[in-house]
This record gives C-alpha cells, structure tokens and sequence, in this order.
C-alpha cells in the first residue's frame, strides 16, 4: 500500500515535470518569435535613421543613385499602390457580396472558394510573370504603372475579399431580416443595410492587403519597375521606380554597393514604416472597433 | 426592367465579380503556357524537367532545372523543419497558455511579421546574417542553403501559426473539460486532446506555410547564394526556382529560349505551389472540424 503510495506521487512528479517541460519550450518557442521580430526592427531603426533627413525623402537620387533622396520611389509606391487598391477593392468587396449575401451553399460557391485559396497561394513571381504575359505582352500596356497595378490588384484581391467576408457574415441576420421585412428590395437591402454596416470592417481587414502591395517586388520587376527615372511619372503608362525595387536593386546590382549601405537602410526603413504604418493603424482601429461593437 | 428582373440581373453580375478569382487564374495559365510552351518544340520536357545543367546564356544553352528544383525543394524542407515546431508550439500558448495580455501582444507581433515585406527580409538575410555565417563558421559565402531557410522560415512561421491557432481555438471546450475531469494535467489534455482534434487544422496550416516558402521569390534571390548546381552542404549556395526567374528575366531578349524556359520554370512552379494549395484544401474539407463529432 505504502510503496503503491510512493510510486503514484512519483508518476504524479513525473507528469508535472513533463508539463514544466513542454510549457518552457512553448514559452521559448514564442520568446523566439519575438525576438525575431525584435532583432530585425532594431538593425533596421538602428542603421537606417541615421540615413533619413528632410532631403532623403524630397529629393531624387544624384550621381548614379549613390547620393541624393529616393522622392521618386516614394511616389512610385504610392501610386502603384493606390492602383492595385482601386482594382483590388471594387472587385473584392463584388466577390465576397456574392458570396455572403446570394450564394447558395453548393458546388459553384465551392469552387469559387477553392479558386480564391489556389489564387491567394500563387507565387508573388509568377504573378509578376503573368502581368508581363498578360498585360504588358498581351494587352500591350507596356511596362507602366497601368500593368503594374493591375497586377498587385489581383494580388490582393483573395486577402480582400476574405476580410470582406469576414466583415459582411459580422452584420447581424436581423438587419437584413428587418429590411426585408419592409418590403425593400435585395439589392437596397444589400445597398443601404449590409454594406455601410460593413464597411469599416471591411477597410481595415483589406488595410493588410493593401500594405502586402506597397512591399512586394517580384509581382513588379517586370511590370511597372523602373532602373531610375529622371522625371517623375506623367501618365499610368509610363515606369516607375518603387521602394522595394529601389532597395533590391541597390543592394545587388548598384554602382557602390557597399558605399550606398546607408541609403540601403534608409530605404529600408521608409519601406518598413510605410508597411508597418498601415498595417499597425489596421491593428489598432480593429481592436478599438471590437470593443466598441454595437451588436 | 421590373423589379424582378432587375434583381435577378443584379445577382447574376455579382456571381460574374466573384467569378473573377477564377478567370484570373484562367489567364495566368493562359500566360504561362502561351509564353513558356514554345520552349517544347525545341527543347524536350524531360530534358528541360530532369536535366542537370542550368546554362541558358550558353552556346549551345542548356535548360535542365533540375537544380533549380532541388535547390526549392531542399530550403523549403529546411524552412519547414524549423517553421513548423517553431510556429506550432507558439500557437498553442497563444490559445492554451498564454495571458489574455501576452496573447494581444503575441498575436499583433505575429501579424507584424507577416506584414514585414519579403525584400526587407531578403535585406537582412544579405547584410546582416550573411556576414556574420561567413564569419562564425568561416565560409567562402553567408549567401547559402541555411540562411535562406531560416529567412524563409520567419516568412512562414506567421501563417502556420495564425492558421493553427484558428484549428486550437475552434476545439469545443467540452473536450478539454472531459479532459481535465478524468484527471489529465493540461500538458495531457493539450498533447493528447486538443492537437489530435485541430489536427486537420494544423496539417493545413503546415501546406499553406510550405506554399509560401516555395513561391518565395525576393528571400531566396537575395539569400540563396545563386549556385545553380546541385548542393553538397547546408553551406552552399543554391538557385532555386524563383530567385532564377526573378533574376534573369530582366536582362533576356523577348521570346528568345531563355525567355521560354523562365516561363516554363514559371509553369513547374506554378503547378507545384497549386498541388500544395489544393491538398491543404483537400485536407480541411475532407476532415473538417465539426464540434463534437471530430472524435
């Protein structure tokens, strides 16, 4: 009796200490995570800040991009970026209405989902080889601002229209069931109901989309990408230099490329806090928009 | 128009916005082949699959990407091995362990990460981990299979993690309660109830971090070294797919073989990243979690 005694207290020591085991991997695991994220912001805040003036971010590159600002880079991101919104987010918001507010549950709504996953995993690259293909080959826009945001439009367009998704399935049944009920058609239900209910959801899920197209470069290298440009872009055909591309290019293929370091991590920088910027005001409103919910 | 008729044509133009993931993907298949498939008449696909001599700028050129192969598959199955436990375990304390604060936190860096452009961690694969491998370990090169798996590895860990914490979270409490009332200590019920029962979850979570790896195009260009020979140590340089692309596209004449054979390259990658995607759904469908009747 007494040894059996013994034995459990041991087995029961042996099953805590598994647990203290397997719970300091855990924690270790999500330390690691962290400090990941940590080492990588801090050599990029720690060398690139030194490189960031006023002049840094107003000006073009001088003497073959070794001196000088990266203006133009900045403005090609933007643009490419407002361009594969303005194609993303009409048709991503279209899709997921479709899919939440009309479609039956069957084979068609299934395979328009298995064609949002296999769309959502297709390379960044083979993206980028489609857009030269398609639209600067085959619709011959060129390479230009055009291609390019067509391209990351339909890059973004799977995270899109599952934050849409998302944020029109959160709109109780009992609105649209109340308009109904009144008489008022599908469509103004949809219209004058769903959507504005929706709407803040559905902006700050596609946020991170929208700053996964202001970082990407393989889907622009040979859509929309400029080497360097003198003048700044005067229509939707024309190149565009862009940060992701600016620093790929300096990092590997520059005239210095250990001299132009600092303006590398300047670079750097601008693109990170330009991502990370979007995607932190998308974080933030979230959680304030979850604690506030009105239903 | 009447009423009726009016909303029946509202809908069907909806189903044809949400159809548009689907022609999408119709025309980058259409790119692809249009522009890779002419590589065939001249070069024979076993040759161009198998072969193992990646000379395209030769005379004659020589398209095997076999090593392009190798060199993906081999930092994806590295990425993987370390992504996976890494990524796994993290999202187990932020379902089952953590503190409601540390979770917020835990959960916004993952995010973060996700959201850090893959040129920047291209960036700082190449100017920071590079050097400081080639130092440690005394190397000819940093640019090499390991740091590009670890780089890659990161870029993974945020989506097996996220999606695996989805599968955690949705376990029904029930499960976990029976759990502890048999006695189990919550290392116990954690191993032995609710990862056998998110394991479908988890399994996806693992193939769509795989994808990624895969179809990762600025790391492994920047990292990987570019060797386009088949490697020897986890200290060579490789070339896989992607970086291949990525890299020669710019300075290839338009529809030249080599122009075809990137294309082709792009078809192989295509083709791989969408196996990968399509079994991840395959497995969430086919052992979907439904409440209580998963066990």
């Amino acid at each position: 009796m007494n040894t059996n005694g013994m034995a459990g207290a041991r087995l029961m020591r042996w099953r805590y200490l598994k647990q203290t085991i397997f719970f300091t991997l855990v924690r270790a695991s999500a330390l690691l995570i962290v400090l990941a994220l940590g080492g990588i912001l801090f050599h990029i805040f720690y060398h690139g800040l030194s490189a960031i003036n006023w002049e840094f971010i107003t000006r073009p590159p001088t003497h073959s991009m070794t001196k000088g600002g990266i203006l133009p880079a900045i403005l090609g991101t933007i643009y490419l970026t407002v361009g594969a919104v303005a194609v993303g987010l009409p048709l991503g918001i279209a899709s997921a209405i479709y899919l939440t507010e009309y479609a039956k549950q069957g084979r068609v709504i299934r395979l328009i989902k298995v064609g949002i996953n296999c769309l959502a995993g297709v390379p960044s690259v083979v993206f980028g080889l489609f857009g030269l293909g398609f639209f600067v080959i085959f619709l011959g826009f060129g390479s230009s601002i055009l291609s390019g945001s067509l391209t990351l439009g339909f890059l973004i367009l799977p995270t899109i229209i599952g934050a849409a998704e998302e944020a029109l399935k959160s709109v109780p049944q009992t609105f649209r069931e109340a308009s109904l009920s009144l008489g008022v058609s599908k469509w103004q239900t949809i219209y004058r109901i769903v959507l504005p209910n929706a709407l803040p959801g559905i902006l700050t899920g596609s946020i991170l989309g929208i700053g996964r197209a202001a970082g990407e470069t393989a889907p622009i290298m040979f859509t929309a990408a400029a080497y360097f440009t003198a003048k700044l872009p005067g229509s939707v055909f024309d190149e565009v230099m862009a940060l992701p591309y600016h620093i790929y290019v300096l990092a590997t293929a520059g005239t210095n490329i250990e001299a132009t370091r600092p303006i590398q991590f300047g670079t750097v920088l601008v693109l990170v806090a330009v991502v990370l910027g979007i995607d932190l005001v998308a974080i933030v409103i979230r959680g304030y928009m979850r604690r506030n919910k009105r239903w | 128009m009447n009423r009726k008729n009016k909303e029946v044509f509202i809908k069907y133009l909806f189903l044809l916005f949400a159809l548009v993931s689907i022609i999408v993907l119709g025309l980058i298949v259409f790119s692809l082949f249009r522009e890779g498939m002419p590589l065939f008449a001249t070069v024979p696909f076993r040759d161009f699959l198998f072969g193992l001599e990646w000379y395209p700028t030769y005379d004659p050129p020589s398209f095997g990407i076999f090593p392009l192969i190798v060199g993906s598959l081999i930092v994806t199955a590295i990425a993987t091995l370390i992504s996976v436990p890494l990524g796994v375990l993290a999202a187990v304390y932020i379902s089952e362990i953590a503190p409601q604060r540390v979770k917020g936190i835990l959960k916004s860096v993952i995010e973060l990460l996700a959201g850090l452009p893959s040129v920047v961690l291209g960036f700082f694969g190449m100017v920071i981990v590079a050097p400081w491998l080639q130092e440690t370990f005394d190397l000819p090169t940093g640019l090499n299979i390991i740091n590009a798996s670890v780089i890659l590895a990161i870029m993974a860990i945020p989506t097996i993690s996220s999606i695996s914490e989805d599968a955690l979270y949705a376990v029904p409490r029930e499960f976990k309660e029976a759990s502890y009332a048999l006695g189990a200590t919550k290392f116990e019920t954690i191993a032995k109830v609710i990862v056998p029962a998110a394991l479908s979850g988890i399994s996806t979570a693992i193939m769509l971090g795989m994808a990624r790896a895969i179809g990762e195009t600025m790391v492994v260009l920047m990292v990987a070294g570019g060797a386009a020979a088949i490697p020897e140590s986890l200290f060579d340089s490789v070339r896989p797919m992607p970086a291949s692309i990525a890299a020669e596209m710019g300075e290839t004449p338009y529809r030249s073989a080599h122009y075809q054979a990137l294309f082709a390259t792009g078809i192989v990658l295509f083709v791989l990243t969408l196996a990968f995607n399509l079994i991840a759904d395959y497995v969430s469908h086919k052992f979907k979690q439904t409440g209580s009747a998963t066990l």
